[in-house]
């Protein structure tokens, strides 16, 4: 079991509030990605729960247990570091060994799960090198293997993959996904790459400013975005944002439109623009428009897209698919 | 982009090494050739240097006249027990202070160095009277006392580098795995420090071995240490140059052959973490 609540929780660093009354539930055997820019607190919210850091206020529940008052290694969870975090001076067995032989199990049992864990991660031929021999995607897997073979309640992430190449990247973030769906363990990770919180994550809880804006699963971000800023976070290229009354909605403060959703028709229909840069990826074109009152607008298109700088070109934006949002930034239901 | 290396640079610098390296050693050279030289021979113009009169009698007098080993033993419990009473006052502190800091931190490391800029001379006389006045004077305990205490900064600096080299990641991954703190510092921070802490403990034991200033005034017979061992042959009856070498050949040699064998952990030492 590993289900994580929490409950109005707070911290702040000396008159800094980091984090401003988190409520979140985790379910069991969930992944769960916090994703936010850099500093919006995501790292220190994985930190309270794992107990390297103490509550400012709020209650913290592991299954149901309130643990803000039990220190890190008694909560039954096990974290892997954005360094790694490996002992140096310990060779792969060790370190995968090291927290069975903390909480006291018998050798041979060791051994067994040492062996077991590394023949999942494919670290059997490294068992007795140290960590410097080894390259960074091994080393990633030391440090997975060092968090599963506890069994833990939940697996804690701080941007594992922040350190890898990006072809290697990829490649981790599809066995990481592969092996928490192998375990059923509940996972919560932390990124400020929403390729990855897109791709990894059951659930995502997008932060802002110590504030979770919103939480829930990637396709809901996408397609119900609950403000500007989980709009404007979520989805690549950015969502385009043109004033509601430049757009003919007056009642509207801002209308989003993602760059998908906007069709090239013919003259005349949609929005008028100039084409000031086309970027031609192979599958996909990138329409950089300048659509004058409106602004620079992105149209994303099919890649075998012939238009060139200077193109006039009209735009017309998928009603279904239309963002509307107030003046506080919330979005408006109709 | 790489420098390119060609052979004659390589040829111009590897010579200009060994110069450098010679230049630096030729006063303990012509030390040790002085003291198997006569006393005539010693101060002789133009100096011989390696065709004279071989002898190893100096030695021979300067064990007669004055006790080595006591001397030596001396200089063993002085470095030895002031560095490692700093040790024990340096290793939590640094440990503090790079682990848990302060905004104080800062500050009290510098006020610490600072204490290193005043010459020690501008506090002899005060020093030397509350020594005279608590005993200390020519004792062994007081040269520990006054050597501690002026490496004592020295070696907290040193620690402290060492250990702010440590990653805090690592200290709360054991954390994670269940180390209690006492576990943590056996397991984890210890041999990751071990390194360090050899380093410190020698560059401080040669420092200790080698001070003349405050073991020359403060100590006389009892606890004199090899280096007013070495100056009782410089000043009373004129100068026995031949005799000085001989009693300054013995006093370094235990030290340099402990260099010899720790100089990797020397060279980190001294470069104070500064190459990982």
């Amino acid at each position: 079991m590993g289900q994580i609540t929490l409950q109005r929780v707070r911290k702040s660093f000396g008159p800094v509030n980091i984090i401003k009354d988190a409520n979140l539930d985790i379910e069991d055997g969930s992944f769960v990605v916090f994703v936010g820019p850099s500093g919006c607190g995501k790292t220190t919210l994985l930190r309270l729960i794992a107990g390297l850091e103490d509550v400012t206020g709020g209650q913290i529940l592991i299954d149901g247990r309130n643990v803000v008052d039990v220190p890190p290694a008694k909560r039954g969870l096990s974290m892997v570091f954005q360094s790694y975090a490996l002992y140096p001076h310990m060779s792969v067995r060790g370190n995968i060994a090291f927290g069975l032989k903390m909480a006291g199990l018998p050798r041979p049992e060791i051994d067994r799960k040492v062996e077991a864990a590394a023949a999942t991660l494919n670290l059997t031929p490294y068992l007795d090198r140290k960590p410097r021999e080894l390259s960074g995607g091994q080393r990633q897997r030391v440090a997975i293997g060092r968090a599963i073979v506890r069994e833990p309640k939940a697996f804690l992430f701080d941007e594992p993959l922040s350190n890898l190449d990006a072809a290697l990247r990829v490649q981790m973030r599809l066995e990481v996904t592969k092996l928490q769906k192998q375990l059923g363990t509940t996972a919560v990770y932390v990124t400020h790459d929403q390729v990855e919180a897109m791709t990894m994550a059951d659930k995502i809880v997008v932060l802002n400013a110590g504030r979770i804006e919103q939480y829930g699963s990637p396709l809901e971000l996408y397609e119900r975005p609950a403000n500007l800023f989980v709009a404007g976070f979520i989805g690549s290229p950015k969502m385009n944002f043109v004033s509601g009354e430049a757009a003919g909605e007056p009642g509207v403060a801002t209308l989003g439109v993602r760059p998908e959703h906007l069709r090239i028709g013919k003259e005349g229909e949609g929005w008028p623009g100039t084409v000031s840069v086309a970027e031609h990826l192979g599958s996909d074109t990138f329409l950089y428009v300048d659509a004058g009152k409106l602004g620079m607008l992105t149209a994303r298109c099919i890649g075998e897209f012939s238009l060139k700088a200077g193109d006039r070109v009209w735009l017309s934006p998928d009603p279904a698919r239309l963002h509307r949002f107030d003046k506080e930034g919330e979005v408006v239901r109709k | 982009m790489a420098r390119k290396v060609t052979s004659r640079r390589v040829w111009v610098s590897t010579t200009a090494a060994w110069l450098f390296g010679f230049l630096i050693f030729l006063p303990i050279l012509w030390m040790v050739l002085t003291s198997f030289k006569t006393e005539l021979e010693a101060f002789a113009m133009p100096p011989t240097f390696l065709f004279f009169h071989w002898t190893t009698e100096n030695y021979a007098t300067v064990q007669g006249r004055s006790d080595y080993v006591h001397h030596a033993l001396n200089s063993i419990i002085v470095a030895g027990g002031s560095t490692l009473i700093a040790m024990i006052i340096a290793v939590p502190a640094a440990w503090s202070m790079a682990f848990a800091p302060t905004k104080r931190t800062k500050d009290i490391l510098l006020w610490m160095l600072s204490t290193k800029m005043m010459p020690p001379v501008g506090v002899l006389v005060p020093i030397y009277l509350i020594y005279r006045d608590f005993g200390l004077l020519d004792s062994r305990a007081g040269l520990v006392l006054i050597l501690c205490l002026g490496n004592l900064p020295i070696v907290i600096w040193m620690l402290f580098t060492y250990f702010k080299e440590i990653p805090k990641d690592i200290l709360e991954a054991a954390r994670m795995d269940g180390a209690t703190i006492g576990r943590e510092l056996v397991y984890v921070l210890t041999p990751m420090a071990i390194p360090g802490l050899a380093s410190t403990l020698l560059l401080n034991f040669i420092l200790a071995w080698n001070e003349a200033f405050w073991t020359l005034n403060l100590s006389t017979s009892d606890a004199a240490p090899l280096t007013v061992f070495i100056a009782s042959y410089s000043s009373p009856e004129g100068l026995f140059w031949a005799k000085l070498s001989a009693a300054s050949t013995l006093a370094i040699a235990p030290i340099i052959i402990l260099g010899w064998f720790t100089q990797r952990q020397l060279v980190r030492g001294l470069t104070f973490g500064a190459v990982k």
